[in-house]
């Protein structure tokens, strides 16, 4: 029985092979596009987290030097001395490679890959010619150096680990670059400041966790392969939904003959379920592909973002390749539910008539508009009182559900409005057709929804990032040249040289503070023109830089007045002294606090810091001469300084990578939608012939019922256009002003793009008519047999 | 005796009343017999074909096919009675579509677990299907597919042959032809048959005729 049982249900799709390619597709494509930024997201994680584990970032906390330069190794020795369980590490760049030199024996337990637990031969790792660990495309990169080299595939991307002692050598310093402290000390130590007053230490989230920095791109990221899911999961319902719907009279004979209900379900779920797997393993591999092409520009995007280095090439990481499958089956199971729930209530003797077309009529229409209502005022609601990441999302996925769930109702009203109106017999007819059509091609539509808002949303908040972020380079960077110095007598002839021969010099010097229990980078500005003029606040008084240079006010960022909850006036204990926010500044992308005071009250506060780095203001067109006179005379070396126009170039190619991950990730969803309606239509061109055989029986041309398939199409696309644009802004103002905040704690301000907007409508449109042409054309040339068998079948 | 119906009842429900279709109805039928169901519309006929079948069931009542009461079976169990015991011709043919014509007729014996392939090729050969084997459902025409549904339905060789309005599809000369082979064949099975039928003519053929008025036997 169960054999036979098969035989029957598998013929349908040999039968029907569009129907099998249309689940397949969808499948497929849902999971490619789901399993491929899951991806991007393993690999870079992965990278983050070798990287962390390599170099104690975010685990414990750190000693540094309070100036910024090197620590000597006499400190070292003395807080050991003090009982202090500190653990050196040396950093450095040879040949692009950075070189992490640490102490096995003294490094807490689960740093790095190379432990002495991990079998490594300790006596050649810490004496001879040493050992190096890396990848093997990093340590091929390393000159000749006599230490053996180990490939090591956990080490963090562009990093080498070795011996405290050989990185010295290889790096030629004598310097720490910092102190890793363990997380258990012995009790009665002295404390840091009798022992080490130079150094400040800084504890673990102390915007050390370079991993949050790059959470906003991959919650972004994560967002886009949900929503390309729900996408794809309205492709694999309605293929779902249609054949399960066409099967309705197979089903029926099938029981009718004797075959349980139980063991037809338990059969078509087994089908579904392989059908699942053989399209999740499709969808996987095309994830791989499709991460793998944007892999390199996502590593791109992350490293000169947040300086976060990220493997270029892709692994086959076990998480994202089962989370695929997994998410194919899940998702088909989801798509496949109500269909399974319609076949178990049918009764033995309902009629096998297809009931495609009336999915949404009646009752079923009342409860979808019901839901869409109660999820739209959910997503209201929660958009004035969300406040964390998971009310967020919520919030999300209640306006993307229900504008999805009300789209077909919308639609109706719409069209039902429209034929109203009309008054030719050809326009009524048009109408209450395409009304008719509707129930059948709602899922695509949804999808195209799903799509466009995507598009509209993500667009949109990449834009306003790339458009916030470069007049924020445009204030921060308003120097035309910066110049680090390698220690104070340099930094004294450097100012020394440019004094007469720039407009400006500005030092860019900072310590280390806790304002309300959070840790904060206080900066000291000489105050002039270049902040006067290109500074910009969210909030400030009437004449904030002369607050500060007064001595009575101080510019916080975003960041410490959202988490400290100060606000304008408020007094900001700093040091001994208090003083009041004078204006709160946009700091995208800095986890930690930050706040400015004037160079005179710095020095004040913090005498021992002196400043290495200087933004010197000059013509633009004399940096190039100024820049090789500064090497001459002062000795500064060119890879010290950076040219203004150079970062801001860089920065925007940063963005432009940006740009071609979104896009290629934008033009995927809007491919699937389209996807979507040529299946749809496809689909339903058999259901068609019977509705349209009267209207052709009755006069009209096959050529002009094709053109009207094809117009109705286009003309849907345009109604879904017009409720996706406010879907998808709606869509980009929760990610920029509550997902981001709640997870960030900034604000991302919301620019319009109507050109982009424009552009993107033409592109839909253009699917979906791309999508009617080809059911459209076959309907054209639907042979009359065809049309009048219609009539045959009725009598 | 092959089938007996006592006191058969059955009734559904609609928005504004509750309608009995079946009112008591006595039935019995011996092994091998024809036997024709006529009735107006509305008269109960299908109603009663369908609870024998046990593609429905009965609000009160018994039907004793070949020793086993089918208003106790449960779904499952009337489902293996419709695998083996009873065979169903339906007026829409109901073949499935997506397989060739000679999967179709060895399918029910194939879900019976009775599959004989010397006898299924007989069947198709008395009905004039052999040369239409390899082809779908779709390319026959309405006589073709319910000779094909006839010779589906005896294939696992059934205690009872169950046809509701089998010709009604059909015109009058093709319907006389499918008739009378699947009389030749039911002769030569041993099976039962009960059929439901409007046409005095088809229901003259068989042994014996009873009359259903208003959901009981006139």
């Amino acid at each position: 029985m169960i054999r036979a049982t098969l035989q029957a249900l598998t013929s349908h799709w040999w039968r029907n092979p569009l129907q099998l390619f249309t689940l397949l597709a969808g499948l497929a494509l849902a999971t490619a596009l789901w399993s491929g930024v899951q991806a991007i997201n393993a690999e870079a994680s992965a990278s983050y987290d070798a990287a962390a584990a390599t170099l104690g970032e975010g685990q414990f906390d750190q000693l540094t030097a309070r100036d910024g330069g090197t620590i000597p190794q006499s400190t070292y020795v003395a807080l050991r001395r003090a009982g202090w369980l500190v653990s050196p590490v040396i950093e450095g760049r040879l040949n692009g490679v950075r070189i992490v030199g640490l102490d096995p024996l003294t490094a807490p337990g689960g740093l790095g890959p190379v432990t002495v637990s991990d079998g490594v031969e300790i006596d050649t790792f810490l004496s001879g010619s040493g050992q190096v660990f890396g990848r093997a495309e990093v340590l091929n990169r390393l000159p000749d150096i006599d230490a053996e080299r180990i490939t090591a595939p956990d080490v963090a991307p562009g990093t080498v680990l070795t011996d405290i002692g050989l990185a010295q050598t290889l790096l030629e310093t004598d310097g720490l670059t910092r102190m890793i402290v363990a997380t258990e000390q012995p009790l009665g130590r002295p404390a840091l400041q009798d022992i080490a007053p130079n150094l400040v230490r800084q504890v673990a989230q102390d915007g050390s966790d370079i991993g949050r920095l790059t959470d906003s791109f991959h919650l972004n990221l994560t967002a886009f392969g949900l929503l390309s899911f729900a996408v794809g999961i309205f492709i694999v319902n309605g293929a779902i939904g249609l054949a399960f719907e066409q099967r309705r009279p197979v089903v029926r004979t099938l029981r009718a003959l004797g075959v349980p209900l139980r063991t037809l379900m338990a059969l078509m779920a087994a089908e579904l379920a392989l059908m699942a797997l053989v399209a999740g393993t499709i969808g996987v591999a095309l994830g791989y592909v499709i991460a793998s092409v944007l892999l390199p520009d996502v590593a791109a995007t992350l490293q000169g973002l947040y300086g976060q280095t990220v493997a270029g090439t892709l692994q086959l990481r076990p998480v994202w390749w089962l989370s695929g499958l997994g998410i194919a089956l899940g998702g088909t199971a989801l798509a496949a539910t109500a269909a399974f729930w319609r076949l178990a209530q049918m009764p033995l003797l309902a009629g096998g008539s297809r009931r495609a077309l009336s999915m949404a009529a009646g009752r079923g229409a009342r409860v979808q508009g019901g839901l869409a209502a109660v999820l739209l005022v959910l997503a209201a609601v929660l958009a004035f009182t969300a406040d964390g990441l998971i009310t967020g999302f919520a919030l999300l996925g209640a306006l993307l559900i229900g504008a999805a769930l009300a789209l077909p109702l919308i639609l109706d009203r719409v069209l039902a409005l429209a034929q109203s109106l009309s008054s030719g017999v050809r326009t009524q007819w048009f109408w209450a057709d395409t009304r008719q059509q509707l129930p059948g091609l709602s899922l695509a539509l949804a999808a195209l929804l799903l799509a466009m808002a995507a598009n509209v949303g993500v667009s949109t908040m990449v834009s306003s990032f790339r458009l916030t972020f470069v007049g924020f380079l445009d204030q921060r960077l308003a120097s035309e040249l910066y110049v680090t110095a390698e220690d104070a007598a340099q930094a004294q002839a450097l100012t020394t040289y440019a004094a007469p021969r720039t407009d400006a010099i500005l030092p860019i010097q900072s310590a280390m503070a806790t304002v309300r229990d959070l840790p904060t980078e206080v900066f000291g500005a000489r105050i002039g023109p270049t902040y006067t003029d290109n500074w910009t606040f969210l909030s400030a008084g009437p004449d904030p830089w002369q607050q500060v240079s007064d001595g009575t006010g101080i510019l916080i960022n975003e960041q410490l007045a959202r988490r400290t909850g100060l606000a304008m006036n408020d007094m900001v204990p700093v040091g001994d002294s208090s003083f009041a926010v004078a204006g709160i500044y946009g700091d995208y992308g800095n986890p930690i606090g930050q706040a400015i005071l004037s160079e005179t009250v710095f020095a004040a506060l913090y005498p021992d810091v002196i400043a290495l780095r200087f933004g010197l203001r000059l013509p633009p067109d004399e940096v190039s001469d100024f820049r090789a006179a500064l090497t001459r005379n002062v000795g500064i070396p060119d890879g010290a300084m950076i040219n203004q126009a150079g970062i801001k170039q860089f920065s925007l190619d940063v963005f432009n990578r940006t740009f071609t991950v979104t896009t290629a990730l934008n033009v995927l969803t809007l491919a699937v939608a389209g996807f979507a309606i040529l299946m749809s239509l496809l689909t339903l061109a058999a259901l068609r012939v019977p509705q349209l055989a009267p209207a052709w029986a009755m006069g009209m041309t096959r050529r002009s019922l094709g053109a009207i398939e094809l117009i109705r199409a286009v003309m849907l696309a345009v109604f879904t256009a017009a409720v996706a644009l406010p879907l998808g802004l709606a869509l980009a103002w929760a990610l920029l002003a509550v997902v981001n905040v709640a997870a960030f704690g900034w604000k991302l301000p919301m620019f319009l793009f109507p050109a982009d907007y424009l552009r993107l409508g033409v592109f839909a449109l253009g699917a979906a008519g791309l999508a009617a042409l080809w059911p459209a054309w076959r309907l054209a040339r639907t042979p009359p047999a065809a049309l009048l068998q219609v009539f045959s079948n009725e009598r | 005796m092959l089938l007996t119906i006592s006191d058969l009842r059955k009734s559904y429900v609609t928005a504004d009343a509750r309608i009995t279709v079946l009112d008591g109805v006595d039935l019995k039928m011996g092994a091998g017999e024809t036997l024709a169901l006529t009735g107006e519309s509305g008269s109960g006929k299908s109603t009663l074909l369908h609870l024998v079948g046990g593609l429905d069931q009965a609000d009160s009542g018994h039907i004793m096919l070949d020793g086993t009461d089918l208003t106790q079976l449960d779904d499952r169990a009337r489902a293996g009675l419709r695998r083996g015991t009873v065979g169903v011709v339906f007026q829409q043919f109901n073949l499935i579509p997506s397989l060739r014509v000679v999967d179709n007729i060895n399918f029910q014996a194939r879900l019976a677990g009775r599959h004989d392939a010397a006898w299924c090729a007989d069947l198709a050969d008395r009905m004039g299907l052999t040369p239409q084997l390899n082809k779908y459902p779709e390319q026959l025409s309405g006589g073709q597919q319910q000779r094909v549904a006839i010779a589906r339905t005896l294939a696992p060789r059934p205690r009872l042959v169950l046809a509701d309005e089998p010709t009604g599809n059909l015109d009058e000369d093709t319907a006389a032809t499918v008739l009378s082979l699947m009389l030749d064949l039911v002769r030569d099975t041993g099976a039962g048959l009960l059929m439901v039928t409007h046409s005095q003519i088809l229901a003259a053929q068989m042994q014996r005729r009873v009359h259903l008025r208003k959901g009981r036997i006139a």
